[in-house]
Order: structure tokens, then C-alpha cells, then sequence
């Protein structure tokens, strides 16, 4: 059984001693497949406090989007299922709320900005109008009055010319102008959250860096907080504020940013950033790779899911699952070893 | 067009070099090629409506051994230049010298031979395998096509040699692309390419689409491989510091031409052109401390369209550094230092 890994006892958060804006509790979410009822998300437990950036980071397949989408419930059931845990958002739990009362937070309190912003777009509505929608429909403003506000937006996601983009179709705009339309409907409401999964994977670099410092900075402005979904140690570096480290659908590390990377606990975490490229790293050594392939939620081991690759491997890792513990005050590691990387302690 | 003199082999070349070659061993000459598409409009009659020029006089020259990174964002034509080289793709306009030889003129029987030294290896381990071959089928098939094999033990042992030098086991010749996972799949893809032993091999994205615990796998891979067989790579990437871990020299695409031309630590180090800054710029280092520290310049707007490249320099709109120069005038690549050549007017003696 997981750990949370924010006990009462400590507040993961420097600012407030306010509870957590988002407290995510052994979430644990599952998908029927041909190969049985797969464990997607396997008591994931998390907080973000009021204007915190989060990052998720995990490959494919780690369940870093299918937590993101169980917190909004958007999980699509059958096949998928939530099976277990507690989503505290100002105190309510949102997995025990009515389908009008998600629909009233989605959109609103909480804004999700996805990958592909052309999938999340309707093709055959001008932009204006669907910035203007949820101000609309959340605030009861009166569409003139929403329109004006959606220019305004667009303004602040700086579009250029908005005012006559309004009446532009999305097809009409490019990937990167697509994706601050993303934005600007995120933040139509004042959400208090906003979850972006992967939200530049599509995107060039430069535009990246773009949309990404945009995020940042009107999350800054509004006070908004971010849960940034990714599986680029690079943008989890430059972005965010605390990190949670998945695989095979398990948190298995979570640490304020800096610590995570000054002083990594867990073997996959250590692997991770070994064997990833930097612009800055020693170029005549070879790259580090984990060795192994993937997990398959399919057939995962007895005890820790990452067993089969690490290279610190003990007896204990193959019979039993390592709870998250707290290694250093609020960083928290699932893992039997104390493990550490000699070479990069500065 | 002014023909542009190709920087001279990095020293570093003679990592995977080894084998005694001459310094000047150039196994491929790119001079001025161009690869355009005709953009056409109507149902019955259609008509021409304008040209996108997805490479646009493009120069470089590649020694044997060596790796030449190509990097630039979507739409800058790296891909397409790939396509070309290997003439999977007609050039519009220019030469590709391939061991010295013009191959763009070459009609398909005198190209066949040629086209067994020059392979590609994909980006989607997905798409560019057909599912319903078994491995051995896949990696099989060009020695088939091409009768490099005797008889059937020869063939078999050739698949065989060829799964364990990209790291695979035998008895997985008889398995379906399906039951691989993306690293394994793309082992595969590299087994087939070097079937026919080419000489040179042009990869194509090979690792943007595996999980980033696999990449530094199968870019480890790449490098043995180069050392083991004395391969030459044109490698294309978007990622730069994948591109950094494996390239001797990089080239930088924007919008169809190459913007500059250096030795992978002169270019990584100290970067010319606005442009490759911007691209150095904007990539994030795994690094909160790194991060902290670094500038930030962040370039305003998108790469434009082929169709219809901006007056001047092509990077003018969006360039921090834009000079009234450069919005009227192109500037060619020409020569800064030995092996280094940069596109852009602050580089240049004043007209």
C-alpha cells in the first residue's frame, strides 16, 4: 500500500499553511482490455497548492495522462474505470459529484489544455466564439459581453490583431496560434487549476518555449496553478516547481524541483537522467542508457515494476512493492535501496 | 547562384574513421540542390499556382565516417533533403555526387547498384514495417530483391549476423513486428537498412518517436555501428542535443536552406547565425540550477511557408538582430572560419 507522500504532518507548500488547493489521495484508475483489467494509474497521490507549478513526468504508458484525466474525470468508461481514491478540490471530492457538478467545475475552476489543440477545437466555429463560450456558459455573461472579454484574452495570449482574428476558424490559425487559443479559453473562467498535458509536444521548439513561458507567466499573473503534464526532464526543469516521477503507474519519486534533480533517490529517476542527451553534457562518454524495455502493465513483476531494470536490484524488490517513503524532508522515493548518484553530488 | 566552397572535415571525423582512409575520402557532394513542389489548383483543369520550394539550394559535402547532423524545425526541408539524396525524391534542380558520381541523372538500372550503398532508416518503427512480414521476411527482403544471397542457408545466417549486430537474438527472426516494442522495432528497421552493406546511411528522425529511456539505447547503437562498419550518416533530427551526442559536424535548416554549417563544438559552443542561438536557446536543460542561469531569448513567431519564404533572409521576421539589409538582400552561405560557413548579414563585409 502507498504512502501518501503529503502527510498532515507536512505542508507541501512555502507560502500558505492553507490546505493544499488539490489534494489527490490513492487515486487508482483501470482499463478493460483483451489482457485483463489493466492498473493505469495504481494509487497515485499528489498535492498542488495555490499557484504551484506540478510536473508529472513519465513515458508512454506511465499513467501520467490517465491521472490527469481521472482528475477531471474524464476518463472514457467503459473501458475505463476509477476504481479507488479521493480528488479534494477546495475540500470537495470530485470523483463523488453528480455529472452536473463535474461539468460545472471543467472548463471553469479547473482548465485543461490538451496535446493536439486541433482535436479540442471545433472546425466549424469561429475561435471568438468558442473563447467566448465558457464565459458564457460558467459566468452567465451575455455573449456581446463574452465576446469582449474573448478579445481580450486573445489579446493577452498575445494573438496579434485579435480583434479580427475573432471571427477566424481555427484551421486558420497554426499550430503554435492554435495553442494560445488553447489558453486563452483555459482562461476564459479564472480557473484556479490548469492541467496541460503535453501541451507543446506537437509544437516546434521555439514555439515551445513560446507557449510554455506564456503559461507560466499568466499562471504567475492570476495566481493559477499548473499541473503540467510531460515527459521532458528539460521542460520539467525549466517550468516547474515540484515533480512527480511516474512509471507503470506508480509514483515512484516526488520532490521539489531542484532537489529532484541535485539529488535523485530513485533508480529510474537517476536512469532518466542519465541516459537523456543534454546540450551541456559530456558529449565522449557514451550516453547511459536504461537497459530493458518498457514496462508492460500487462505483465508486471511481483513487487517494484521497475525491478526487471535496476541495476540495484535486491531480493526484497521482487517480492514486495516499495511504499513511497520520505527519504529527505518533503522528498519522497518508493524504493527498498538508498540509492544515490555519487558522481553528480555538488 | 555563387557555388559554395564545403567546409573543410572536422578533425574529429577520425573517431570512427580508423581504417587509414585519406583525409579527403568525400563520400557525398550536395551542390545547390533543389527540390520544389508544384501547387495545384482545380478539379478538371488544373493549373499551377505557385511553388513551394521545399529545399532551395542547399551545398554540403560529407566525408567518409562521418556523421552530419541535420537540424531545423518542421517545414525547413530536412527531411525532404534526406528524400533527395538517397533520389527517393526528383530534385528539381542541382547535383548530388554520391563516391564521386552524379547519381541525379542516372536512370533506374545504373541507379540500382548505387542504391544498395545508400539506406534509410525511418522515423515510425510503426508504419515502416509491414506487420504481416516476420522479422526474417523484413530484414530478408533486400537481400532478395537484390540476390545477395546464395541459397537459403546463406540467407538465413545473414539475417541472423545481422539481428546480433543490432542487438537482437536469432530466434527472434520468426516473430511479427507487433510483438516488439518501439526501441526493439526500430533495431529491426536498422537490421534491414544494413542488409545491403551501405555505405551511407540517411536516418530520418530514427529516435524522435521512442520513449526517452530507449533513445540512448538506439543512439548507442548508431555509434557502434558507425565504428564497427565505418559508416557515414546524415542524420536528421529535430532534437539538438541528440544531434550533439552523435554528429561530427551540424548543419541548420530554415525554410529550405541550410543557415549554417560548423563542427559540432564550434556550433554548440559558440552558434553564428540568430537562428541555430534561437534553436539553442529555447531547448531546456535538464538542469533547475542550469536553467536558472541561463538567458533567455526567446524568438517571436513560426517558421513561414515554403510557399511563400519571406524577401531577403528568410529568418528576417522573426530574427532579434534584423538589419534593414536584411529584409532586401538574401545572404548566401559563405565561408567564416575553416569548416564553419554561416548565412546571415552580420557576417558579412558591408555592400
Amino acid at each position: 500500500m502507498h504512502t501518501s507522500p503529503v502527510s498532515t504532518k507536512v505542508v507541501a507548500t512555502d507560502r500558505v499553511m492553507a490546505p493544499p488547493l488539490l489534494q489527490v489521495r490513492n487515486l487508482t484508475t483501470s482499463f478493460a482490455t483483451e489482457r485483463g483489467r489493466l492498473i493505469a494509474a495504481d494509487g497515485v497521490s499528489f498535492d498542488i497548492s495555490a499557484g504551484e507549478t506540478v510536473a508529472i513526468v513519465g513515458e508512454s504508458g506511465s499513467g501520467k495522462s490517465v491521472t490527469a484525466l481521472s482528475i477531471m474525470r474524464l476518463i472514457p468508461s467503459p473501458p475505463g474505470r476509477i476504481e479507488a481514491g479521493e480528488v479534494l478540490f477546495e475540500g470537495r471530492d470530485l470523483l463523488k459529484l453528480d455529472d452536473a457538478g463535474i461539468r460545472a467545475i471543467r472548463g471553469n475552476k479547473i482548465a485543461m489544455i490538451f496535446q493536439e489543440p486541433m482535436s479540442s477545437l471545433n472546425p466549424a466555429l469561429p475561435v471568438g466564439l468558442q473563447v467566448a463560450e465558457p464565459i458564457n456558459l460558467h459566468r452567465g455573461a451575455s455573449w456581446a459581453k463574452a465576446l469582449e472579454l474573448a478579445k481580450e484574452l486573445l489579446g493577452r495570449v498575445r494573438i496579434p490583431d485579435a480583434a479580427s482574428r475573432l471571427a477566424a476558424y481555427p484551421h486558420q490559425f497554426s499550430g503554435g496560434m492554435r495553442q494560445r487559443v488553447m489558453i486563452a479559453m483555459a482562461l476564459a473562467c479564472q480557473p484556479r487549476l490548469i492541467i496541460a498535458d503535453e501541451p507543446t509536444t506537437a509544437l516546434d521548439v521555439t514555439v515551445q518555449a513560446q507557449i510554455l513561458d506564456l503559461l507560466k507567466e499568466l499562471t504567475r499573473e492570476t495566481g493559477s496553478s499548473l499541473l503540467l503534464i510531460t515527459h521532458d526532464l528539460g521542460v520539467v526543469a525549466r517550468y516547474a516547481d515540484r515533480v512527480a516521477v511516474m512509471y507503470a503507474g506508480c509514483i515512484v519519486e516526488t520532490a521539489p524541483a531542484r532537489a529532484l534533480y541535485r539529488d535523485p533517490r530513485h533508480p529510474y529517476t537517476l536512469g532518466l537522467l542519465a541516459s537523456v542527451p543534454r546540450l551541456d553534457s559530456d558529449v565522449s562518454h557514451r550516453l547511459m542508457p536504461i537497459e530493458g524495455q518498457p514496462p508492460d502493465l500487462a505483465l508486471l513483476p511481483k513487487g517494484c515494476a521497475f525491478s526487471a531494470r535496476c541495476r540495484h536490484v535486491i531480493h526484497s524488490c521482487r517480492v514486495a512493492r516499495p511504499p513511497l517513503v520520505e527519504a529527505e524532508p518533503r522528498h519522497w522515493k518508493a524504493c527498498f535501496n538508498d540509492v544515490r548518484d555519487h558522481t553528480s553530488a555538488s | 547562384m555563387t557555388s559554395v566552397i564545403t567546409p573543410a572535415p572536422h578533425n574529429a571525423v577520425a573517431r570512427s574513421l580508423g581504417n587509414g582512409s585519406a583525409a579527403h575520402d568525400e563520400i557525398l557532394r550536395v551542390e545547390d540542390l533543389k527540390v520544389h513542389f508544384p501547387l495545384m489548383k482545380g478539379v478538371v483543369i488544373q493549373r499551377q499556382v505557385g511553388t513551394v520550394k521545399a529545399v532551395d539550394g542547399v551545398s554540403f559535402a560529407i566525408q567518409r565516417g562521418e556523421t552530419l547532423g541535420l537540424v531545423g524545425e518542421s517545414g525547413c526541408g530536412k527531411s525532404t533533403m534526406g528524400l533527395a539524396v538517397l533520389r527517393m525524391l526528383e530534385p528539381t534542380a542541382g547535383r548530388v555526387l554520391f563516391e564521386g558520381r552524379d547519381v541525379t541523372r542516372l536512370d533506374k538500372d545504373r541507379m540500382r547498384p548505387i542504391r544498395r550503398r545508400m539506406q534509410m532508416v525511418y522515423q515510425d518503427p510503426y508504419g515502416s514495417l509491414d506487420p504481416r512480414m516476420t522479422v526474417r521476411e523484413i530484414v530478408g527482403e533486400p537481400l532478395r530483391v537484390h540476390g545477395m544471397a546464395r541459397d537459403r542457408d546463406a540467407y538465413r545466417g545473414r539475417v541472423e549476423a545481422l539481428l546480433i549486430m543490432v542487438g537482437m537474438l536469432p530466434d527472434m527472426a520468426e516473430r511479427y513486428p507487433h510483438e516488439f516494442s518501439g526501441g526493439q522495432r526500430q533495431r529491426i528497421g536498422i537490421a534491414r537498412a544494413l542488409a545491403l552493406e551501405p555505405s551511407l546511411v540517411v536516418c530520418d528522425e530514427p529516435v524522435s518517436a521512442l520513449d526517452v529511456s530507449i533513445q540512448a539505447q538506439v543512439v548507442n547503437l548508431f555509434i557502434e555501428l558507425q565504428e564497427r562498419l565505418g559508416l557515414t550518416y546524415i542524420f536528421i533530427a529535430h532534437n539538438l542535443a541528440v544531434v550533439r551526442h552523435i554528429s561530427n559536424r551540424v548543419a541548420v535548416m530554415y525554410l529550405g536552406r541550410i543557415v549554417e554549417i560548423a563542427g559540432r563544438d564550434e556550433l554548440y559552443r559558440a552558434p553564428l547565425h540568430p537562428y541555430t542561438e534561437a534553436l539553442l536557446a529555447a531547448i531546456p536543460v535538464a538542469d533547475p540550477d542550469v536553467e536558472a542561469r541561463r538567458p533567455r531569448a526567446i524568438i517571436k513567431g513560426e517558421i513561414g511557408s515554403a510557399l511563400k519564404p519571406p524577401s531577403g533572409c528568410r529568418f528576417h521576421p522573426r530574427c532579434p538582430k534584423v538589419m534593414e539589409r536584411c529584409k532586401q538582400v538574401e545572404p548566401l552561405l559563405s565561408n567564416y572560419s575553416a569548416g564553419r560557413a554561416v548565412a546571415c548579414h552580420l557576417y558579412s563585409a558591408p555592400a
